[in-house]
């Protein structure tokens, strides 16, 4: 009796340590998140100064957006940026965090190297696509870089091309997070007890080995969670693709994503429309992270 | 994601080689050493090129692109500094709301996250989903809604909305409870509690401590998106003493003809990154050091 | 990872100002207009007194003040800027302006309080909808007074009743009869009247390499270039033949305010979106010399596009005003071209403007003789003007200080090898005619020059990149149907 009474007074706790989140949540999230969805069955934009709206317009702007066939497009833009961003940034992550942990290999300097990778994310994107212009103009220095290796005869419109502007994309995305995700991943196996690495090397176990048996399976928490927020983080990508392109995701909006469409809608103040899309836009999102998680999740559950 | 797994494997395992000896660890350090150099070298131009272009003067930028410092430096600061920006209050004001906003966020996340990790309740497992699924909501349009609030509630103007939704952190959170899920063993908690503490203070003396890297690391990282948000405190900060190095870039930038010197521009961003190293260099040790290395025994 | 999300998406910042380069602001033009960002719902206003002050201070100080018209009795003048130039303008140029601190000046014993917010990601017009939208209920002091507003988007503020027309204030036709009367029809609204004033006139023209001129044409007179681009054929026939020496004629950016300015009729008629034949000349004349790479596709202010100041960029001209030749050419730079004198100005094909800030006053204002002197004094005052030309290299909107500038001989530039060009400004300011501007202009222009980018680089046909401008026009202003 007295234990279990004792059990209910700690649990109790539970709720009490959740009242900051739920209180700053609801004031803060909740009230904007609701209107948002609110706003998503009425017709409510603003042309100039004059304000239209709101009138109660039912389903039609989820229509408008499904009907139009834009949403797919853009969604596969964004995945497809992503996916040439994430692949490079995890396996440079997973590389770095496995060499860093590996006890046999000895690097120098990691401390270093440790603290170099994340720099990229102290600038701000809009500073970074200054330089980008910059070096990838037509007279800037990669273009003379490869008109003098003989690469190429004459220079390269990088912002001209499908691809040349979604690489550029990925690589600005990778160059700035990977460090970010190998911080990550480290302070993950930061929390490995160290003896389990050296218990393994006495019995003869390889690097590969290790990486596999031991460093992989304990890091998995993270893992997670590094795949689900970059996968929500990828999906909401904006910044980047919007300030390389100047708003346009062109060439003939190949670059354009999900949030820059969505910011389109936003310069008439589309509260209607916008709300429609920002729901689609969470059940994508809320699609993709289950079938990560599960994928993750399952196969390994004992 | 399972391609770049499979990458992984193909990766290492070419790297590890089949048998472990003196010779194949060498190869391997020196394709580590390479690849590090590369990284490095990726990581850090940046900032020479930042560097460079902070010295040149407005014409010379125009020209393009350059790998050689000019002699302008002190020359584009002594025009920003004298310029009518208050760069000092902006430096002041960055400070305050990152660093309220990063202790703010990865305190009450990971109280948030204890909640969960530690206690049953019957909401349990409910808020979990519930604020996995507030992560999934872009930002974008929310970020509508958030200022009417704001304008309703009278914070126009104040630093309030920029630090206290901080406190709600779903990400961070998130962070923190797989955090706990591979660090944090409830037995240590249960002796805490045979020991008679009491649940607050075994948070705060045992929990928050044992969390060190892990808090370390996203407060790094809430402290540099805080430092360079531009969009919320450039619609909820309107009075020029108040406001933050991203708005006072901006309104560089958007100087009229007259007054347009992108030296400045430069040389402001320099300054405005100048800092976030330093804070950046301090906290990194706790993620380099590794000083909680083995502090749970699994 | 919503909160570095939210750090990262919200950081996320203001190329389309950066690329502005030189220009900041004022000179940049619709085609560079920073990226619709998401927008604000914020209720900015400036610092102010609460209301019981105003209206104590209001008691007092009506027994000195005469007042002329109703609502005279302000204390603080709200001006609302995206940049400190108007404040510097006023500051050197407007009797009795004392500065007190960075956004803080008094007028007598007014105090003038200056609310700049940059127009990067559009914060300029948002704070600026915000706070006019609430003008009726704010505190008297809280009020806008005064506002600055761009050509590009003048209208969408002129044409609504927060604007307060001149006449109202008691500023007559008469009083700026001297004005060029392109710069009025920019401020005019639906029903005619006047609502605004600029000090400025930025009639542009073609600004020529004289030593590419003299290789191609044979001669570098300001009047023999003039014949050879008097009109877009002969244009088109000029680029080709550049293109044969080695030059590049300019970019199709360049060349888009001259024909844009110059379309026969509004973007949106009767609530459907019109495309100019003025414009589908663009697009197909930009096309044919893009095709024979005697154009290029470069984005103002961009490293390319400016590498053409230099004799390296083997650049037959740009497109610009006087501010533009002035303050864009790094004449100051070794090496350049207006460091040699190598450029030289004629008024191009067609006459248009480029640039230029226009004061219009807020309905609601409480100063209106205080608004009214000022408007007076810093945009029809020939003294003041004169001032404003000499001192800080402003076209000034005075017909008659122009034609003193344009008869003398130091109006004659370096840059331009000695060549006054003030004849050639106030003979293009007369000819610029901008009754076919509309409030949709800003969002337009932008959506058009981009589409047809994609066009001029082979990437769509043309009739995808029309489709894709009209998807684009449809986003901005959900209310106009397009095709």
């Amino acid at each position: 009796m007295k234990k279990k009474s004792k059990v209910v007074s700690y649990n109790k706790w539970g709720y009490i340590f959740l009242i900051p989140f739920v209180v700053v949540y609801l004031v803060f999230q909740m009230i904007p998140l609701v209107s948002t969805i609110y706003n998503s069955f009425f017709e409510n934009y603003r042309s100039g100064l004059t304000q239209v709206g709101p009138n109660f317009v039912g389903l039609q702007n989820y229509l408008t957006i499904i009907t139009n066939g834009d949403l797919p497009t853009y969604t596969v833009n964004t995945l497809i940026m992503w996916v040439m961003g994430f692949v490079p940034q995890i396996i440079l992550s997973l590389l770095l965090g496995a060499w860093f942990t590996d006890p046999s290999l000895r690097l120098k300097a990691q401390g270093f190297f440790k603290t170099v990778i994340y720099m990229p994310n102290l600038i701000m994107a809009s500073a970074f696509s200054m330089l980008f212009f910059t070096l990838f103009a037509n007279t800037g220095p990669i273009n003379s870089l490869l008109l003098q290796l003989g690469v190429i005869k004459e220079a390269y419109q990088f912002m001209s091309h499908v691809w040349s502007v979604r690489s550029l994309v990925a690589f600005m995305n990778c160059v700035m997070w990977f460090g970010n995700t190998t911080i990550l991943l480290m302070a993950g196996m930061m929390g490995i007890d160290p003896s389990l690495f050296e218990a393994a090397q006495v019995d003869g176990a390889t690097a590969t080995q290790i990486f596999y048996k031991i460093t992989l399976p304990l890091l998995k928490p993270i893992l997670i969670f590094v795949m689900i927020t970059s996968l929500i983080g990828g999906l909401q990508m904006f910044d980047v693709p919007q300030i390389l392109t100047n708003g346009t995701g062109d060439p003939m909006r190949s670059s354009m994503t999900l949030i820059m469409y969505l910011n389109k809608h936003l310069f008439s103040k589309n509260y209607g429309l916008g709300g429609a899309l920002s729901v689609f836009m969470f059940i994508i999102t809320g699609i993709l992270s289950l079938i990560v998680f599960k994928f993750t999740a399952s196969p390994e559950k004992k | 994601m399972s391609a770049s797994t499979t990458a992984v494997m193909a990766n290492t395992s070419l790297m590890a080689g089949q048998k472990e000896n003196g010779a194949s660890i060498r190869v391997r350090r020196i394709i580590a050493y390479i690849v590090l150099g590369l990284v490095t070298f990726l990581c850090l131009f940046w900032f020479y090129v930042l560097f460079i272009n902070a010295t040149r003067s407005h014409q010379e930028l125009s020209g393009g692109f350059t790998a050689i410092p000019s002699t302008h430096l002190i020359e584009n600061w002594t025009n920003l500094k004298n310029g009518t920006l208050p760069i000092f209050n902006g430096i002041f004001n960055s400070l305050l709301i990152a660093v309220v906003t990063a202790v703010f966020s990865t305190y009450f996340s990971t109280m948030t996250a204890y909640a969960i990790h530690a206690y049953d309740f019957k909401f349990k497992k409910f808020m979990f989903t519930f604020i996995l699924m507030v992560m999934m909501i872009p930002a974008q349009v929310t970020a509508l809604g958030f200022l009417q609030l704001i304008g309703k509630m009278g914070l126009d103007d104040s630093f309030i909305p920029l630090t206290i939704p901080a406190i709600a952190a779903p990400s961070v959170f998130f962070y923190m409870k797989q955090y706990m899920d591979s660090t944090l063993p409830l037995s240590l908690i249960e002796a805490a509690r045979i020991d008679g503490s009491g649940e607050f203070r075994t948070f705060n003396s045992i929990v928050v401590p044992l969390m060190k890297p892990a808090i370390a690391v996203q407060a790094i990282f809430t402290f540099v998106s805080s430092w360079n948000n531009y969009f919320t405190p450039a619609l909820v900060l309107h009075t020029d003493t108040k406001k933050t190095l991203p708005i006072l870039i901006a309104q560089l930038r958007a100087a009229d003809w007259l007054k347009f010197d992108m030296g400045k521009v430069y040389v402001m961003i320099a300054f405005s990154i100048f800092p976030v190293i330093v804070v950046y260099l301090l906290l990194s040790r706790y993620i380099v050091g590794g000083v909680t290395l083995g502090g749970v025994k699994g | 990872m919503k909160r570095k999300l939210l750090g990262v998406l919200l950081s996320t910042t203001m190329v389309a100002g950066v690329i502005a380069g030189c220009g900041g602001n004022n000179a940049a033009p619709a085609t560079e207009a920073p990226a619709e960002e998401a927008s604000t719902e914020d209720a900015a206003e400036a610092p102010a007194e609460t209301t019981e002050e105003a209206t104590e201070d209001a008691a007092e100080s009506t027994e000195e003040a005469t007042a002329e018209v109703a609502a005279d009795e302000g204390k603080v003048l709200n001006i609302y800027a995206w940049n400190e130039e108007f404040k510097s303008r006023l500051t050197d140029h407007y009797k009795g302006y004392e500065e007190v601190d960075a956004t803080h000046g008094k007028i007598g014993d007014v105090d003038v309080v200056w609310n700049i917010t940059p127009s990067e990601n559009n914060a300029y017009q948002n704070n600026l909808d915000e706070t006019l939208l609430k003008q009726d209920s704010a505190a008297a002091d809280e009020k806008i007074d005064l506002f600055l507003v761009e050509a590009d988007y003048a209208l969408k503020y002129v044409d609504t009743d927060y604007t307060m027309p001149m006449a109202d204030l008691g500023i007559t036709d008469a009083d700026l009869a001297d004005q060029y009367s392109y710069t009025q029809a920019i401020v005019t609204d639906s029903n005619g009247k006047l609502k605004g004033s600029s000090w400025q006139a930025c009639s542009a023209g073609l600004i020529y390499n004289r030593d590419a001129a003299k290789e191609v044409l044979g001669t570098d007179d300001p009047d023999e270039v003039q014949a050879a681009v008097a009109d877009w054929d002969k244009y088109v026939e000029t680029a080709k033949a550049a293109e044969e020496k080695g030059y590049t004629m300019c970019s199709v950016n360049d060349t888009y305010r001259t024909y844009s300015n110059n379309v026969s009729g509004k973007w949106v008629q009767d609530g459907k979106l019109v495309i100019d034949d003025n414009l589908m000349n663009w697009i197909n004349d930009s096309k044919e010399l893009v095709d024979a790479k005697a154009e290029n596709t470069y984005d103002l202010w961009g490293d390319d596009w400016a590498k053409g100041k230099t004799p390296d960029g083997k650049i037959f001209c740009y497109f610009g005003p006087a501010w533009f030749f002035n303050f864009c050419l790094d004449a100051d730079q070794d090496g350049t071209i207006a460091n040699n004198g190598g450029w030289g100005y004629c008024v191009g094909p067609q006459s248009y403007y480029w640039g230029g800030t226009w004061i219009c006053a807020a309905t609601g204002t409480d100063n209106a003789s205080l608004v009214k002197d000022i408007i007076l004094t810093m945009t029809t005052d020939k003294d003041v003007l004169k001032e404003i030309a000499q001192a800080d290299a402003d076209c000034v909107n005075s017909k008659t200080v122009l034609a003193e500038l344009a008869a003398d001989d130091s109006g004659n530039l370096a840059l331009l090898g000695g060549q006054n060009p003030y004849k050639q400004l106030a003979e293009g300011a007369e000819k610029v005619d901008l009754s076919n501007l509309s409030a949709y202009d800003q969002g337009c222009n932008e959506s058009f020059q981009n589409a047809a980018k994609n066009y001029f680089e082979g990437n769509a046909t043309l009739d995808e990149a029309l489709d894709m401008f009209k998807k684009a026009v449809v986003e901005k202003y959900p209310e106009v149907t397009a095709d």
